[in-house]
């Protein structure tokens, strides 16, 4: 939940999410709040998002971006997130991890797909 | 017989049971009560505690890895949900009687066994399983009076996966570290009195073959007053390889390679100071352990990838050549993988693979029967792969409940079972009886500064377990 009420009026941007089913859903988030935050902010059901806890430790906040979305994300991937991604289902060369976005008041109108979990035990080779 | 529908009103409330209470049996839980708003599901549990080897397996230095357990108590604490501890499936109960009073069974004890080498000497008093290992230092009753001899400089890990790798952190990180963490008290006093100062982890394969993750090795090239020593003779020819492999791999084999080969100042500054340090040998296969009673060294096979370099590992075949000995080890821990085994006659089980036998989760010629997580899998892979195996699994008996190909009638869940249990003397522990074991060690934890200190004997938890009021499954 999110109470503002005494805080000064945060900006906020709108965010886009096609879940795996090609469903889609929209909401505004305050600037400064990380795309894991805003899913479970809105009570989006996304099956077994977020395990971790945001402390990237898994892979299952798992997010793909369009390019030009991607390019706006100002802080990089680190070695660590790009370690926990490896290990992603459906990895792309778009893909972030959610708990590592902070929203910036220029991602307005972001649209981020939550990518179909595949059956693959293979670890990745 | 009618066509469940699991809107109508009238039909009767699917009960499911799961056995094993680690994330595979977890997650099909999470899964069923939100596919089935009737359905109500029942989890088994060998121990008094529950999360499998979230609790006993992942190291303890990974705490965050363990927030799954959040999740998990969740799910627990559904009203459709209970918890029903220190009850172990093929001894206290059998599987036919779950499918008398079950809907639907599912397996999800995963695999605790492991793999041997099958070679001369690996009973030898200083060989030891990586998974007792694991068990000792992460408090698992059954490890806790395990033998570890830590009064020689050097270690050797047989295998080249995670859990070797866990294992090996966990011999070379200082303790000042481990001791904040929830490490068993026993296993801290051990290690504080370690003498090992190098660990070599010994693999059939390759550099490419590498089963461990990159995240794993990375921590390795971190570990405070410790440094890698590799011979950098393995990784030259990997440079030109690199661009081409997938990016997994490829940003792995990268790790290693500038590991090896072009640390940058960070690393460098890092490692000079090193106390302690670590080594990857390739392409050997232990033939012998030497020694008459203790381990005075190892025979190794040295072996060569029947095809170039770039061979994905499954079609990897070692040729033996000739032998090589590792002498003067002490220790030597046998990493090369878990197993699972059959805990009930009736379950079909597929030997060769350690896994029971399956078609896409439905156990083979047991209707209402299904395997989750390891047992399903084999030992392979994160949580992330089992709980997507999981969710599948589950999906797979909520769509046969309502096409009706389970038995619903008749079935009176944990209402059958209980009775039977507690004619056989069976004391069985709820999750609010847990959440007291859970109280207790967080609070033992306080004591020494620890986020918790794990009780390791049975029969303290389960006095813990009944000293209030017994709460109703
Ligand atoms: C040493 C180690 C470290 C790991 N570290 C990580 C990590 O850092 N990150 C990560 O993502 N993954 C890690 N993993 C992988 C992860 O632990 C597995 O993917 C996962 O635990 C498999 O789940 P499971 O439920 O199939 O089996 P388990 O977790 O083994 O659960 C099986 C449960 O069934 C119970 N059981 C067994 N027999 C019976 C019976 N007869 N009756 C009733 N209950 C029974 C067991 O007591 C256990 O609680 C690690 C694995 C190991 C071995
Ligand atoms: S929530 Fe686990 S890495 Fe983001």
């Amino acid at each position: 939940f999110s109470s503002t009420a005494a805080k000064p009026k945060k900006e906020t941007i709108t965010v886009h999410f096609v879940q795996s089913d090609g469903s889609k859903f929209s909401t505004t988030a305050a600037v400064g709040e990380n795309l894991l935050d805003i899913i479970i902010d809105n009570d989006i059901d996304i099956d077994g998002f977020g395990a971790c806890e945001g402390t990237l430790a898994c892979s299952t906040c798992h997010l793909i971006f369009k390019q030009e979305d991607y390019d706006k994300i100002p802080d990089k991937p680190t070695d660590e997130e790009l370690d926990m991604l490896d290990l992603a289902y459906g990895l792309s060369s778009t893909s972030r991890l959610g708990c590592q976005v902070v929203l910036t008041k220029d991602m307005d109108g972001l649209q981020v797909q939550v990518p179909t979990a595949v059956v693959d035990a293979r670890d990745p080779s | 017989h009618c066509v469940a529908d699991h809107t109508s009103v009238d039909s009767p409330v699917p009960h499911v049971c799961v056995v094993g209470s680690g994330p595979a049996g977890f997650y099909t839980a999470q899964q069923l009560l939100k596919g089935n708003p009737d359905i109500v599901v029942d989890i088994y549990e060998k121990l008094p505690v529950p999360f499998g080897l979230v609790r006993f397996g992942v190291a303890p230095d990974h705490p965050e890895v363990k927030n799954v357990i959040n999740t998990f108590t969740k799910t627990a604490k559904s009203e459709r949900c209970s918890f029903i501890g220190n009850v172990e499936v093929g001894r206290d109960i059998t599987l036919q009687q779950l499918r008398d009073a079950y809907s639907a069974v599912v397996l999800a004890y995963g695999a605790d066994n492991d793999k041997t080498l099958g070679i001369p000497g690996e009973g030898l008093d200083n060989v030891l399983s990586a998974r007792s290992f694991v068990g000792w230092f992460n408090g698992l009753p059954q490890d806790r009076d395990l033998k570890v001899d830590l009064s020689a400089e050097r270690a050797v890990i047989l295998g080249h996966g995670n859990v070797a790798v866990d294992v090996a952190r966990i011999l070379l990180t200082p303790i000042d570290i481990l001791k904040t963490t929830d490490i068993s008290q026993h296993a801290l006093e051990a290690l504080s009195h370690s003498c090992i100062k190098g660990v070599v982890l010994v693999g059939r394969r390759g550099p490419l073959q590498v089963a461990f993750t990159i995240k794993e090795l990375r921590e390795m090239t971190k570990i405070p007053e410790c440094r890698p020593h590799l011979n950098p003779k393995d990784y030259l020819e990997l440079l030109d390889l690199i661009p081409d492999l997938p990016r997994p791999r490829s940003r792995l084999t990268d790790l290693l390679y500038k590991t090896a080969l072009e640390p940058n100042a960070r690393y460098k500054a890092l490692w000079a100071d090193a106390k302690r340090e670590w080594k990857l040998q390739f392409l050997r296969s232990p033939i012998h352990i030497c020694g008459e009673t203790k381990v005075t060294g190892i025979k190794l096979a040295i072996n060569r990838l029947e095809v170039c370099l770039h061979t994905v590992r499954k079609h990897f075949k070692p040729i033996f050549t000739f032998i090589c000995l590792c002498p003067l080890v002490y220790q030597v821990l046998r990493s090369i993988g878990y197993r699972s085994v059959s805990i009930d006659k009736d379950i079909p089980f597929n030997m060769e693979r350690g896994v029971v036998s399956h078609t896409q989760g439905r156990v083979d010629g047991l209707i209402g029967v299904y395997c989750s997580g390891w047992v399903n899998t084999g030992p392979v892979g994160v949580i992330l792969t089992t709980m997507t195996n999981g969710f599948e699994t589950g999906k797979t008996i909520i769509h046969d409940i309502s096409n009706g190909t389970l038995e619903l009638s008749g079935k009176q869940g944990k209402n059958d079972i209980l009775p039977l249990l507690q004619k056989s003397g069976v004391q069985v522990v709820s999750f609010s009886d847990w959440m007291k074991i859970d109280e207790a060690e967080v609070e033992r934890g306080q004591n020494c500064g620890k986020p918790r200190e794990k009780l390791v004997d049975i029969d303290a938890m389960l006095k813990i377990a009944s000293t209030a009021a017994p709460s109703p499954l």
